[in-house]
């Protein structure tokens, strides 16, 4: 066990580190999350920053999906989510009167597990956000499309058929067009759920690598069931956990521990999370 | 030792013989279905087939069976189903859209629009029929027996079948696809619009395609809202045939066919040969756009 732990340090991108903490950009306090009379999340408090990678693990069915999809409000669709709590975006409360659903969307993008493109063209799918949110002329829309594709890593791939239709392109290259087409309205945060649970691993690395370049513009949600995943690419690790409710015989999900995933790794303070980790590489 | 290895299957030969007889049961229905079919179109063309040809078309209704054609009742089909489905297809797409996209699930008055429109559909058409008397050829619009009234009562009964092939349809395109849109900041609106509804399309139009295809054949509502047999002019190109009086070519066939003199059954038959090929070109354009469009996604 200790050996595994160790191998898994080795991993671990030592530049990555911060030095210093980086500034919050969000936070979540006291957060949980129903769905009908169904806790499936409480009390989480966790605090996002700028310029690092925030990674979510824990066993299948803790609600880190549902965590991530409070921080873009995408529980919004769901009809029977309510979340309680508090859950800010530079103080601002995201869930606030004030608070417009679309705003929130557009500054806190996400990419989700399957890779979704639409039935479009590349060049469209990456100019989607761009159109929704406002007119732009074609010459803006084309200096986009080629520095959001650059940004994905996936310009030289595609420069050559941009009217291609984007279900032409391979897993893993649609998931990175779904990258593409996320940091193309220039949000603040990343929020990615399993991004490389679809792809293979050649896919993955690719994704891994192009998740270490951009974080420097973003800060970066990620849940994963990789926990070398976790631990190559994050430098803070959240370890959520399911344990039984007071009342009812449904599991709700907890946060256990929320560190530096050099610490959350090396020595947890938690068992739980020990027992998992190295559950996980043993 | 390892035992030897078998593909011979192991399920009982009375399972096979039931699966056997099931199978057998299946291509009898589908048989029989489809041979009727055929039984019932090579009689009627061949019962049709000295009047099928130009004079046909050419003439108009006529009570001497040697002058009788069916040309006004060819334009006014074509002007009927053609209102019924400019009428048909906003309002019910656009039903579709609210109901799939906007309404709440869980609130009474959506299950109750719900439950309603999956009743109205099964509601016999001459119940429209009697409905557009009463509202719309007199009553409160009182238009009269014209090609509006004919086009707005069928109008309400091809809806509920346009709103729940559109409903389908648009059940079809996946949900990542709004996720995706959503999650790049855009409205409802926008999701709909830009993703849902060119996703939804080819499925919305053929639903729709076959759903007014039925306003085509339909005769029993519009016996009631004064179709009249013998119309010897055309409607009028233009707005003004709103306001005209009409003839169907279900009419004309439910007309000839009625007449005591066995010339007129001929060209009643003929009538439906028509009408049958109206009917099929519709299908034949919906399954196109179908297979043109089909996606994977
Ligand atoms: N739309 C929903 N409606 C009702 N319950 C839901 C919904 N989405 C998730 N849940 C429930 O909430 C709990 C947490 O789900 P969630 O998807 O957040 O887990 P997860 O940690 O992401 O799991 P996984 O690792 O399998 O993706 C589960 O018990 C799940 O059944
Ligand atoms: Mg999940």
């Amino acid at each position: 066990m200790v050996i595994a732990v160790n191998d898994l340090m080795q991993l671990h991108r030592p530049a990555s580190t911060p030095p210093t903490s980086h500034p919050v950009v969000m936070e979540a306090v006291g957060l949980s999350v129903s769905y009908g009379a169904f806790r499936a999340v409480r009390d989480v408090d966790l605090a996002i920053r700028r310029r690092e990678i925030t990674a979510l693990i824990g066993p299948s069915g803790c609600g880190k999906s549902t965590v991530l999809r409070c921080f873009n409000r995408m529980n919004d669709l769901v009809e029977s989510a309510r979340v309680e709590g508090r859950l800010t975006y530079h103080g601002i409360d995201v869930y606030g009167p004030d608070a417009d659903a679309g705003e929130v969307r557009r500054r806190i993008g996400m990419v989700f597990q399957k890779p979704n493109p639409f039935p479009k063209s590349i060049y469209e799918n990456v100019a989607f956000g761009a159109r929704v949110n406002g007119r732009r002329s074609k010459a803006e829309l084309d200096e986009l499309v080629e520095r959001s594709l650059r940004g994905a890593a996936l310009w030289d791939e595609v420069k050559h058929r941009l009217r291609a239709s984007a279900l032409s392109l391979s897993g893993g290259q649609q998931q990175r067009l779904c990258i593409a087409r996320a940091i193309a309205i220039e949000p603040e945060v990343l929020l990615m759920d399993e991004p490389c649970s679809a792809l293979d691993p050649v896919a993955t690395a690719y994704i891994e690598d192009l998740m270490h370049d951009i974080k420097e513009r973003y800060a970066i949600v990620v849940v994963t069931h990789n926990m070398q995943q976790a631990a190559r690419v994050s430098d803070r690790t959240a370890f959520f956990t399911t344990e039984v409710a007071d009342h009812g015989d449904r599991r709700t999900g907890v946060l256990v521990e929320f560190g530096r995933t050099a610490d959350v790794f090396s020595k947890p303070a938690d068992e739980r999370t020990e027992r998992y980790i190295t559950g996980r590489f043993g | 030792m390892t035992a030897p290895v078998s593909l011979v299957g192991t399920v009982g030969i009375g399972r096979r013989i039931r699966d056997a007889a099931f199978r057998g049961l299946l291509y009898a229905a589908v048989g029989v279905a489809l041979g009727t079919l055929l039984v019932l179109l090579v009689d009627t063309v061949n019962q049709g087939r000295p009047k099928i040809g130009m004079d046909l078309y050419r003439n108009f209704p006529s009570a001497r069976p040697a002058r009788a054609g069916i040309q006004s009742a060819i334009y006014g089909s074509l002007w009927v189903v053609g209102l019924t489905a400019v009428m048909s297809l906003p309002l019910g797409v656009g039903t579709a859209v609210y109901l799939e996209e906007y309404a709440r699930r869980d609130r009474w008055y959506t299950r109750l629009i719900e439950l309603n429109i999956q009743n109205l559909a099964a509601v016999p058409s001459i119940v429209y029929g009697i409905l557009g008397l009463a509202f719309i050829a007199r009553g409160p619009l009182g238009w009269g027996p014209t090609i509006r009234t004919a086009s707005l009562t069928l109008t309400l009964v091809v809806l509920p079948t346009v709103i729940i092939s559109s409903r389908e349809a648009l059940r079809a395109v996946p949900p990542s696809l709004r996720q995706g849109a959503v999650a790049l900041g855009a409205t409802t609106w926008q999701t709909v619009w830009r993703q849902v509804l060119p996703g939804a399309a080819p499925g919305i139009s053929t639903g729709s395609i076959l759903a007014v295809s039925r306003a085509l054949g339909e005769s029993a509502p519009l016996l009631l809202l004064g179709g009249l047999a013998f119309i010897s002019f055309n409607p009028p190109a233009g707005p003004a045939a709103l306001e005209s009086p009409y003839t169907v070519l279900p009419i004309q066939v439910f007309q000839y066919a009625t007449d005591a003199r066995q010339e007129f059954h001929v060209i009643a038959a003929a009538t439906i040969v028509v009408l049958l090929a109206m009917l099929l070109l519709l299908n034949g354009a919906a399954i196109a756009i179908r297979n043109r469009y089909q996606r994977k996604w």
